[in-house]
This record gives structure tokens, C-alpha cells and sequence, in this order.
């Protein structure tokens, strides 16, 4: 592992408590990210360590998502992108050319916003990506990865009567854990969470939060909310944007009760944003 | 300050009552043009779907039909023979023609096919129905004239003019003009047992009349109810049929003779000059040939240009222009697609003239525009989170756009689609350019013999003087409306089956 160099915004967590030195799953240097001719991401540098919970917080356009959307490359999908700077992850480079984008995203699932499954049965929702990635051999292999899937992401006991029923059929907070569910069932180390609960109720969002902290036993988890609330209950670890650079980044206890930066400390106490 | 606010809120439902009227006064005019419209083809085309035809008793002669060769034998010869003979009265030579003239050129077909089928028939008589030509058929569907018949009330004087053909009508009473006592107009026809006259006007107190059949010159007077009054609603130089003809009609009427059917030859024939003959099955298989040949090639070219376009293209400037060139060409009118067929495919590359496949290579390019809009709207209508959520589990963009996103598209594609056949079906100018508008009388055979379409078929027909072809044109615009109403409703069919929701 190297030294994060020092850097203006190079902000690394001095004590992370759930963390053993030098298991950094994520780090970033330098990176830059253009919309066409909007400076989105200016000079960013983070270490995200495995198995524990980040949190990026900040107020709208802050950069936050679009940051979320580099670590597996889903802005590739927006033609005017530009992305400069290094990210790795397991210190691979993944906007070296010889990456497979395809096998980038099985290693680094998302969940967005609003649920999205499939307009196909809840079984086929979990069973599309080890099917695309040939994770199972058989039919009986694959459906054990899907009740394994279910079963991780709490949905296996409401629906394992009617796995073939759509999936869009679900309620919203059932949806959001069908793609919790799919995105876990393709094995992945890194899982992107933008904004998960903002389309769902306090109850349902309690049962992603408890979902997200059971997860972080074997997963690296970043999250993006709008919710400080949520980032206090469910991360280790909070980032604070704002316009387009990291303000501040560290163990969440200590970040909630005594931020480094004023800006922080004027955001979390909703001085603005 | 209420008051104020009183007459803003009364203003504002004025408004709109005003609008929600203007909109359903729009949707009602609408509606009677449509009415109007689908009223007239339908009254006009329903008489077509019937055939009359007028049973007779044939001899069939062993003289002139070969048993080497049925199909050659001289059917019609025998067929006109046994009609003549039904009137015995009718001699001279311009009356027999009238008589033949009932018939359709085509009345033996059914004779013949009856004797292939048994030569057996052959020296006996057998009792066959004979279409009747297209005049006859309009008269006996009641199109070209009306016609009263009337009872005579009165006793009727006939006295012929020396050294003329004329007659003199009168009534009983002396010094009664005989027009008015015996309600008589010029035009009418008087017929009883014998003889038949027309009423040609009144002369000096008295009603003149012509001999249509010429009465026995011992019939002078004819009692109440020995006579019958025919008057027209059109005269006879008006229209297409005569008054002997309309009496010979009349006379095998009340013998139960003529018969009505559903006319399966509309189905069944071809194009022909003959209006009784002439039908719609060579214009429907080459239009089905024509958009066969069209959507097997604008269908695969048409979703693959949108997919690629929407989905895979890089947004530059080329793809802009190709996506303004592509708008703009579903704007070309259609017969600009006919002159380019016509310079490329007949001149270029020579292709045969007048060929389903051309047509339908040229209705591919003309229809092509329009699948590529339809299936890019439908393509653009897939929730991007669908495609978003394949990339995230690590699909590539080919398995998202193939997997999720073409499967939500489909419905849309296929309404697309449909829509552009149905346009396909109905185009007319195009086809004019590479020689479909030809008169073929045989049902097309394969993608390269020639052939019309449908909607030629129905400009060919309306611009035929014979009046049947009217009522051919109407059902061969009914049949054109069938089509396209069964391929918008399979349109709606299959979007309300393979929609699903997300």
C-alpha cells in the first residue's frame, strides 16, 4: 500500500475504528470529472477502506454521485463525460484501457436510487447477472445463489412463494431490497448505494439501513445520502462534498461532534445546504 | 374584493364550458364526415357483393362440345340459343341482340365447368343459372331506374294510324283529354297479353304511342286490369338499359327466374373489362406479394438502423445529419420513392416492370423512415434506469439494449410497424411509376410476374365509365378498409398483449 501523498484535499481517516490499517479497497488520486464543459469533480483524493460502511453527505450537485458513478464507471454510459486522475480498486486501475468495463461492474455493484428491477419475475431479477457472468452451472446452482441472494438482502422469507411473480409487483421498499439482491448475487467486493432510501418510507428505510449494516461484514459499502441522520446511523466512515471538491473525510462519530473544517460544521448543524 | 373575485371564477368556468364545447363540436364534425363517408362507400359497395343471374333450361349438344376436348366446346352459342328460345316473339335481328345483351359475355362459364366436371350432361337438358350482365344486374339491384307498375282502373281504346308505326290512346269519356283520364305521361310503357307501347305525348286531344312489341292489330280495346302502366324514373335515353329489355327482365322475374347470390367472384377473379366479371383477387394477392416483399426488408433494416442510432451511435455531427435526413425522407412525398424505383430498379437495374418485387422494394424504402422514427420513440421511451440497472450487474451495452431494453420496446416497435404496413397497403402513387397500373387480367403467380394492387385496383376502377364499376370501385374500397382496420386492430392486440409495465 502506498502513502497517500499529501495533497490539498487528500484527506485520509487518521483513526478509523473499523478498520485495519492499510485494507484500503477504493483509492482515488487527482480525479477530475467534466460534463462537457461543468467542472463536476475538482482534484479529488480518497482512501475507502474495506468492509465498513462510507457515507458521502453534502447538499445537491456537490459532486457526491457523479464520484459514486466513477467507481464503476457508470459514466461511461454519458457521452460527455470526461474523466481524468486515478481510481483503483485492489489497486487495479479501472480506467486502464485493458479493463473489462463488464467485469468492473461484477465487482462493483450499484443500487440506485429508486428501486429498478427487471419488468421480469423477482427470481429472474437475481438470476440475470450470475446467468450473464456464468456463475452457476446448473439450475440447481442457480437457484441457490438466488435463495442465497434473497436471504442476504432479507427477502428470501416474503417471497419465496412466488419468486415467479414480477418483480415489479413488490412494494417500494421490497423492490429496493430485490436490487440489493441482484446486485449482491453476482459476488461482488464494492457495493455503490446512491441515494437507496430516498423513495421510501421511515419503515422501510429501517430495514435497508439494518440490511447495509449486516452487508458490511463481507462487503466495501459507499453510500451517498441526503440523510445526515442516516449517515450517523449506518457508516464508519462520512465524506463531505461541496462544489466538487472532498471538504472533509473521516470516522463518522468524530465528523457528527467535532468536524475539522468549518464548512462542515456549518453543514451538519444546517447552517446551509 | 369578493365580488372581484366572483366574477374571475364565474369568467373562468365560462372558459372552459367554452372549450369543453368547441372540443366536442370539433370530435362531432369529425364524426359526421367519417359517418357520411363510410355511409356512402358502404351503400355504394354492398351491391356489389351480390351477383344476379337468370336460370335456363339448356340443351347441352352433342354437335359442339368434343369429349376429347370439354373446356373448347361452343357453351355460349348453346347458352344464347336456349335464352332466344324463352321468346319465342322476339325476331328481329336488333331485338334478339337486346335480348343476348342480358347476358355477361361470361354467362357460360358455368355450363362449361359443369360439363368438365360431368360429361355425362352431354345430349341432355339441364337446368343452369347464367350470370346476367352488368346492366341487367344494375336494374334488377334497382340502380338504374325505378319503375311503378301500375294496374290499369279504366277500359283503354288502342287504334293504330294509317300508314304510320304510331298508335292512338284513348279513354272512354269524349271530350276528357286522354292524358289526364288515363294518368298517363310520355315515357311510360303500357303492356298486356300480346303487345307492349310507350307513350310517346299527347297530340290533339289524344295520347300518342310507339310499339315497343307490336300488339295484334285485332286488340282494340283493353278492359280495367287487362293493362299495366311502367312508369320510369328515368328515361329510357337516359339510361343504360331499354324498355323491351326491362320488360324480358320483368317477364322472367314474375316466372321466379332470376336469382340473387353473394357474388364469390369479387373474390375469385381477376380484373376484367366486364364489370359482372371483373374482381379484386389478383389486386389482393399482389398486394400482399408487394407488402410481403416490403416489410421482409424494411422491418429487419428499419429496427436495426434504430437500435444502432439510438443506442450505440456516437452523438456527433453525422448522426445528427442522418437523423435530420431521416425525419425530412418520411416527409418525401410518396411519388418522388415511385420516379426513384422507376430510375433505379426498372432502368438501373432492370428489373422486371410492373413486379410485386419492385413495388415492394420501393414501398420498403417509403416505409422505412417511418419504422425507424416509430421504433426509436419506442426505443426512447424505455426508462433509462432499465438500462442502467443491466449495466450495473455487469452487463454490456449490447446485452442491456437486447435483453431489457428491445423486449419494453417491442410493443411500440411492432404498433410502428403495423401502422407503416397499413400505409404501405394503402399507397397508390408510387406504384403508378413502375407500370403496377397496368390492366392485368391474370392473378400473379410469383414476387415477378406482373400484378396491381389494391388500391391501384380501386383508382383503375374509378375511372372506368361503365356504371358497375362504381359499385366494384365502393367494394373494392370496402375490402381495402377491412384490411386495414383488421392490421390497426392486430396493432392494438398486440401492444395490449406484450405491454408490460415497469
Amino acid at each position: 500500500m502506498n502513502a497517500p501523498v499529501h495533497h490539498q484535499t487528500l484527506v485520509t481517516p487518521e483513526k478509523p475504528k473499523a478498520l485495519a490499517a492499510g485494507q484500503f479497497k477504493v483509492t482515488a488520486r487527482d480525479v477530475d470529472v467534466f460534463y462537457g464543459d461543468k467542472h463536476a469533480i475538482r482534484k479529488l483524493s480518497i482512501d475507502i477502506p474495506d468492509r465498513a460502511v462510507s457515507a458521502f453527505i453534502g447538499p445537491s450537485g456537490c459532486g457526491k454521485s457523479t464520484f459514486l458513478r466513477c467507481i464503476n464507471r457508470m459514466n461511461d454510459t454519458i457521452p460527455t463525460c470526461r474523466v481524468t486522475g486515478d481510481i483503483k480498486v485492489d489497486k487495479n486501475d479501472i480506467y486502464d484501457p485493458k479493463i473489462d468495463v463488464v467485469q468492473l461492474r461484477a465487482k462493483v455493484g450499484m443500487v440506485f436510487q429508486k428501486p429498478n428491477p427487471f419488468p421480469k419475475s423477482i427470481y429472474e431479477n437475481v438470476a440475470y447477472g450470475p446467468r450473464i457472468h456464468g456463475l452457476a452451472a446448473s439450475k440447481t446452482e442457480l437457484d441457490e445463489i438466488v435463495e442465497k441472494s434473497l436471504r442476504k438482502a432479507g427477502l428470501w422469507e416474503e417471497v419465496k412463494d412466488r419468486l415467479q411473480h414480477p418483480g415489479t409487483g413488490l412494494s417500494g421498499g421490497q423492490q429496493q431490497r430485490l436490487c440489493i439482491a441482484r446486485a449482491i448475487a453476482v459476488n461482488p467486493e464494492v457495493i455503490l448505494m446512491d441515494e437507496p432510501c430516498s423513495a421510501l418510507d421511515p419503515i422501510a428505510t429501517a430495514r435497508i439501513e439494518e440490511l447495509i449494516d449486516e452487508l458490511r461484514q463481507n462487503y466495501c459499502i459507499v453510500i451517498v445520502t441526503h440523510s445526515m441522520q442516516q449517515a450517523a446511523r449506518v457508516s464508519q466512515l462520512t465524506a463531505f462534498f461541496h462544489l466538487g471538491t472532498l471538504v472533509e473525510y473521516g470516522d463518522t462519530d468524530e465528523m457528527f461532534t467535532a468536524p475539522q473544517e468549518k464548512r462542515t460544521q456549518d453543514y451538519i448543524t444546517g447552517r446551509f445546504g | 374584493m369578493t365580488e372581484v373575485r366572483n366574477e374571475l371564477v364565474r369568467k373562468r368556468y365560462a372558459a372552459e364550458r367554452r372549450f369543453r364545447f368547441y372540443g366536442a363540436a370539433a370530435l362531432g364534425l369529425t364524426a359526421l364526415f367519417l359517418a357520411f363517408l363510410l355511409v356512402d362507400i358502404v351503400s355504394k359497395g354492398l351491391p356489389a357483393f351480390r351477383e344476379t343471374s337468370v336460370e335456363v333450361d339448356v340443351t347441352v349438344d352433342a354437335a359442339e362440345v368434343d369429349p376429347a376436348n370439354l373446356a373448347g366446346g361452343n357453351y355460349d352459342k348453346m347458352i344464347k340459343e336456349a335464352f332466344r328460345a324463352e321468346f319465342p316473339d322476339v325476331k328481329g335481328r336488333t331485338e334478339r341482340k337486346a335480348l343476348s345483351a342480358l347476358l355477361s359475355s361470361g354467362g357460360a362459364d358455368t355450363l362449361r365447368s359443369m360439363v368438365i366436371a360431368d360429361p355425362a350432361l352431354i345430349g341432355k337438358t339441364v337446368t343452369v343459372p347464367v350470370l346476367l350482365g352488368d346492366d341487367a344486374d344494375l336494374f334488377l339491384k334497382g340502380l338504374l331506374t325505378r319503375v311503378k307498375t301500375t294496374a290499369g282502373a279504366m277500359p283503354l281504346h288502342i287504334a293504330q294510324l294509317d300508314g304510320e308505326e304510331g298508335f292512338v290512346l284513348t279513354g272512354d269519356k269524349a271530350g276528357e283529354e286522354a292524358e289526364r283520364q288515363l294518368g298517363l305521361a310520355a315515357g311510360d310503357v303500357i303492356r298486356f297479353k300480346g303487345g307492349a307501347l310507350r307513350v310517346t305525348g299527347p297530340q290533339n286531344g289524344y295520347l300518342k304511342a310507339e310499339p315497343i312489341f307490336a300488339p295484334d292489330p285485332a286488340i282494340t280495346t283493353l278492359a280495367a286490369g287487362q293493362w299495366d302502366v311502367l312508369a320510369f324514373s328515368v328515361p329510357e335515353s337516359n339510361r343504360r338499359i331499354s324498355d323491351a329489355q326491362v320488360l324480358w327482365l320483368d317477364q322472367l322475374k314474375s316466372e321466379g327466374r332470376i336469382e340473387t347470390s353473394f357474388a364469390w367472384r369479387l373474390f375469385e377473379a381477376g380484373d376484367s373489362r366486364e364489370p359482372e366479371l371483373a374482381g379484386i383477387r389478383g389486386a389482393l394477392i399482389g398486394s400482399l406479394l408487394t407488402v410481403l416483399v416490403a416489410i421482409s426488408l424494411a422491418l429487419p433494416l428499419g429496427i436495426a438502423a434504430a437500435i444502432y442510432l439510438e443506442e450505440f451511435a456516437p452523438k456527433n455531427r453525422w448522426t445528427d445529419l442522418i437523423e435530420v435526413n431521416i425525419n425530412n425522407l418520411a416527409a418525401v412525398p410518396s411519388i418522388i420513392f415511385g420516379l426513384l424505383g422507376l430510375a433505379v430498379f426498372l432502368n438501373f437495374f432492370g428489373m422486371p416492370r410492373s413486379a410485386p418485387l419492385v413495388g415492394g422494394l420501393v414501398l420498403a424504402l417509403l416505409v422505412l423512415p417511418t419504422i425507424i422514427i416509430a421504433s426509436r420513440a419506442a426505443l426512447k421511451a424505455v426508462p433509462p434506469s432499465i438500462t442502467e440497472a443491466a449495466l450495473g450487474v455487469g452487463a454490456s451495452k449490447q446485452q442491456a439494449v437486447f435483453q431489457h431494453v428491445l423486449p419494453l420496446a417491442l410493443p411500440g416497435i411492432m404498433t410502428g410497424t403495423i401502422l407503416g404496413l397499413a400505409r404501405a397497403f394503402g399507397e397508390t402513387a408510387p406504384l403508378l411509376m413502375i407500370g403496377m397500373v397496368a390492366f392485368i387480367a391474370d392473378i400473379p403467380s410469383g414476387f415477378t410476374s406482373a400484378a396491381t394492387v389494391l388500391p391501384v385496383q380501386v383508382f383503375l376502377w374509378s375511372d372506368l365509365p361503365e356504371m358497375a364499376f362504381q359499385s366494384r370501385t365502393a367494394a373494392a374500397i370496402i375490402v381495402l378498409l377491412v384490411v386495414l382496420f383488421a392490421l390497426n386492430a392486430v396493432a392494438i392486440y398486440l401492444r395490449k398483449r406484450f405491454e408490460r409495465r415497469w
